[in-house]
């Protein structure tokens, strides 16, 4: 019934917008070539993704690497559905060229190889292994089509305010650990344009992981054992939790299941619902109990108290009361929490350097949205469904109007992510470039020193 | 006798020196050609049994087992003074034989690397900490403050993996987690802003990992030493007798179908109720019913189907109709043909295109929407009696294969379920779905055959 009400109210904001949108002469909603290539010729930030993939060897230093940004892979998807892969480009003036010119309905990045991939099958003669991935970010791929069985208020690829805080959490987690656990500080996060985020971790020493220790990484995060064929999901065994792990539940974990989701979801409200709960619990006389005790309360509660956390309380009495003894039943509430909120990877993208993510600042074909940065110190408050679009964008581009034309992102909505994305990742991480760029020259330097007076 | 030198080798003889050598440099011997040859033999007798025992889905303590046993029998000396010896000149042997080839040197790599975790876990806390300074290992052990400040985290994680307290004469040591992989991996180690805290009972893993890629480069320089001079140098002693020993090299490959191969789609229905193993039959079903499987699934049923003896064209029609039903056939042709070519060879460097073992299969890790793995790890007790039941096993056998794979013999239950369906028995086990395909044909065209 409350579907019901949501899409009166829906439909509601969609006439008053079209309505609004006529008053300004404007830009209809959606997606298309035309829109794209306005798009990319005043907005997207052609500049800053060169000054970010090139990590300061596009700069004066004597230390850099003029070859390093010419050996990044980039791949273009076409309006006509052509697959371009191994792009690479010499200049910020190339690439924004080559944008520019094929106008791609999304763009792809891929590793940085040893050599242009764009020449690879010349190398490919010289003998074994000449072209292979040397670098690339360590990266993340959420998906909230993964996490299905466990929201009920949409499916697929759709997402909503109250499904969202499941990527939240994910980015929560994801983020505190790669800073605290594994010491990485440039990290960027960014909203798919649909349906997910996307993680990149740039820091020299994540850029740097081979393939088995991207899969270390993947395999740390990894709380999940079986797949829709096994029962158990989350399986916390042994005596203790690693300190990740228990972080990860107190600080996160348990607040939002306890806070968003049992009652967002409505976990527990009716008993296809709390079926798929009790049926987690390994001993069958407490579920069978707590089944009983559910089926019958199904009236209008006397309490005002929703009903979801009232049985939420009741399931983690009778678990974590003083009588049950089995460690099993003590740790099953933490397995409930983790099966429902626990952030849900996809493992192949990370533990592969040439796997290709989307780039930030595309914008999705589906929905029309940019795939804008998103402050991880904030990420509760990031609003999937406000994201710009591009036709607000055009709209807002048409409102500055010619009195300044080469304005571009800057008195758009987009300036916001824009500059979020200069300030809180861009300029830090060319600041460290910098200086490990020094000390590797400073370190070449003295081993320079002992060659000569070595002979 | 006709001998072989190589370079030096420095021992002093005084310190307690430990039985296990790290190869760091090829030893200056003499050898003669046939103790060259007969040492190579021997050492690689350890080692396929070893890759068999892994093969069969063996647990580590249980290779642990094996490598001890393997070892009295193979690599004694009657002169102890040549044990070690011994072990340096069949070790460098092996390299020339095994350095040839990305996929001898893969081979090699792994299996000298498991043979040293376990020979250095059986070696004293002394010698182990001996062989960690001749590693020149940069690492130093916790100063007691610094321990106090992480005890509390370090216990929690001991007790994680249920291992003993540690106290402050503990030695633990502070690495970059780079270092450590599989204990990153696996959570055992406590990690503190991209450092791993390393307790001495683990530091096997530590020197393993240097140990693995000291030889991984020392086998790529030794393959271009060969290519560039040793082969032609040598073409008239060692070169013949490495090139011998190499073609001793492994079990059977199954890239390339074998002499009942080549199905054509419009067979591959039948063949797949009959013959495929149900790992396989599982990915093949699901495909059919959601006409969609994640990248795992895909590489395993693709390059099963390749080693079964599907053609390239024919693969890429097979999985076109399937996966054109979800995603269209444009998106197929763009997105995932590539990985299907890739497969077969046909672009892309061809790296990993040998069809999957069992225990590469068993030990894989399906996540939330996964349909590859093997059925008999990865199932739950429920769904596998299912799909058992779904293939004709009475449930009279299928207890019988739960009960295998409650003792977590994996391979044994998916023979017992060959055995179940064929009616007859399978002595040398399953290692392979597609020596598991390869057999089930064999009995099947008998019986076609013998009905005729
Ligand atoms: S034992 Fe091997 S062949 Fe049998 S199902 Fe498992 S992986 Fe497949
Ligand atoms: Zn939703």
């Amino acid at each position: 019934m409350t579907d019901k009400g949501n899409n009166g109210v829906d439909e509601m904001q969609v006439d008053v917008y079209t309505h609004e949108q006529r008053k300004k002469g404007s830009i209809p909603e959606g997606f298309n070539a035309d829109y794209l290539k306005l798009y990319y010729a005043k907005l997207f930030p052609h500049v800053e993704i060169f000054k970010w993939m090139s990590y300061g060897n596009d700069g004066k230093h004597p230390a850099r690497d003029t070859s390093y940004f010419g050996r990044r892979e980039f791949s273009f998807t076409l309006d006509n559905d052509v697959y371009l892969r191994f792009q690479s480009f010499n200049s910020a003036a190339e690439l924004e060229n080559s944008i520019k010119e094929k106008c791609p309905f999304k763009i792809d990045i891929g590793p940085v190889y040893s050599v242009d991939p764009a020449k690879r099958h010349a190398y490919a003669q010289a003998g074994d292994n000449v072209f292979k991935p040397v670098e690339r970010e360590l990266v993340f791929d959420i998906d909230m089509s993964d996490y299905d069985d466990v929201r009920y208020c949409c499916s697929g690829a759709d997402v909503c305010l109250s499904c969202w805080p499941l990527m939240t959490i994910a980015i929560k987690v994801i983020d505190f650990t790669l800073r605290e656990d594994f010491g990485f500080n440039h990290i960027l996060w960014v909203y798919s344009g649909r349906r997910g985020v996307h993680c990149w971790v740039c820091d020299g020493r994540a850029r740097r992981l081979n393939n088995e220790q991207r899969a270390a990484i993947a395999d740390y995060f990894r709380v999940y054992k079986g797949n829709e064929n096994s029962h158990r999901k989350v399986s916390l065994a042994g005596p203790a939790m690693h300190p990740f792990i228990s972080r990860s539940y107190a600080d996160v974990l348990k607040l939002f299941f306890e806070e968003k989701l049992l009652c967002g979801q409505e976990l527990l409200s009716t008993e296809e619902r709390f079926q798929m709960i009790l049926d987690m619990i390994p001993d069958e006389s407490i579920s069978g109990q707590l089944q009983e005790r559910w089926k019958a309360s199904w009236r209008p509660s006397m309490s005002k108290e929703d009903i979801n956390i009232v049985r939420w309380g009741q399931l983690k009495h009778i678990l974590q009361s003083g009588k049950q003894k089995a460690p099993v039943l003590r740790r099953c509430v933490e397995e409930i929490v983790f099966t429902y909120t626990y952030p849900r990877l996809d493992m192949e993208v990370t533990k592969h350097m040439n796997h290709l993510l989307k780039a930030p600042f595309c914008v999705h074909p589906k929905t029309g949205r940019v795939c804008v940065p998103i402050d991880p110190e904030h990420c509760e408050d990031f609003d999937p469904t406000s994201v710009p679009s591009l036709a607000e964008l055009l709209e807002e581009l048409n409102m500055a109007g010619s009195s300044n034309a080469d304005s571009g992102w800057e008195g758009t909505s987009l300036a916001k992510s824009v500059s979020f994305f200069k300030s809180s990742f861009l300029q830090p991480l060319l600041k460290s470039c910098k200086v490990e760029m020094e000390s590797k020259y400073n370190d070449a330097k003295i081993q320079e020193m002992k060659n000569s007076m070595s002979w | 006798m006709e001998t072989v030198s190589a370079q030096k080798r420095k021992t002093t003889a005084s310190e307690p020196s430990p039985s296990l050598p790290l190869y760091r440099s090829a030893p200056e011997l003499e050898v003669s050609l046939d103790d060259f040859e007969l040492y190579a033999i021997d050492r690689l007798r350890v080692l396929k049994a070893m890759s068999d025992g892994l093969s069969r889905g063996k647990k580590p303590d249980e290779i642990g087992a094996l490598v001890t046993e393997l070892w009295k029998e193979h690599m004694q000396h009657p002169n102890p003074s040549d044990v070690m010896n011994k072990d340096i000149i069949s070790h460098f042997v092996l390299r020339l034989v095994y350095c040839r080839t990305e996929d001898l040197r893969k081979w090699f790599l792994s299996m000298e690397t498991t043979l040293f975790r376990h020979r250095f876990r059986l070696e004293s806390l002394e010698v182990q900490r001996m062989l960690m300074s001749e590693f020149k290992l940069p690492f130093k052990a916790l100063s007691n403050s610094e321990f106090e400040a992480v005890k509390e985290k370090l216990g929690q994680v001991a007790r994680s993996i249920n291992q003993p307290l540690p106290t402050v004469d503990s030695t633990i040591f502070k690495v970059p987690f780079e270092e450590v992989p599989e204990l990153v991996a696996g959570r055992r180690v406590y990690m503190l802003k991209g450092d791993a805290y390393v307790a001495m009972n683990q530091v096997a893993s530590l020197v393993v990992t240097q140990f693995r890629s000291h030889l991984s480069k020392a086998l790529v320089l030794t393959n271009r030493k060969w290519t560039s001079m040793i082969q032609e140098q040598e073409k008239d002693r060692l070169t013949p007798i490495v090139e011998a020993l190499s073609s001793s090299y492994l079990g059977p490959d199954y890239s390339q179908p074998k002499e009942y191969a080549e199905i054509s789609i419009k067979d591959i229905d039948r063949v797949a109720n009959s013959s495929f193993p149900l790992c396989m039959r599982h990915l093949f079903d699901k495909l059919r019913e959601e006409h969609h499987l994640k990248h795992g699934g895909r590489m395993q049923l693709g390059l099963f189907l390749k080693g079964v003896g599907l053609k390239l064209d024919d693969a890429l029609a097979f999985w076109r109709v399937e996966f054109s039903k979800k995603v269209g056939t444009e998106k197929f042709d763009k997105e995932y043909s590539y990985n299907i070519r890739h497969n077969y060879g046909k672009e892309g460097k061809r790296t990993d295109y040998t069809p999957y073992s069992c225990q590469r299969i068993i030990t894989s890790t399906p996540g939330v929407g996964d349909h590859h793995g093997c059925p008999y790890r990865h199932f739950s007790e429920e769904n596998l009696r299912a799909a058992l039941s779904k293939m004709g096993v009475s449930s009279r056998t299928a207890d019988d294969v739960m009960d295998k794979v409650r003792h977590r013999h994996y391979q044994l239950a998916c023979t017992l379920t060959f055995e179940a369906i064929h009616s007859c028995s399978c002595d040398a086990g399953i290692n392979h779905p597609n020596q598991y395909f390869t057999e089930s044909q064999k009995i099947l065209q008998q019986r076609s055959q013998a009905a005729e």
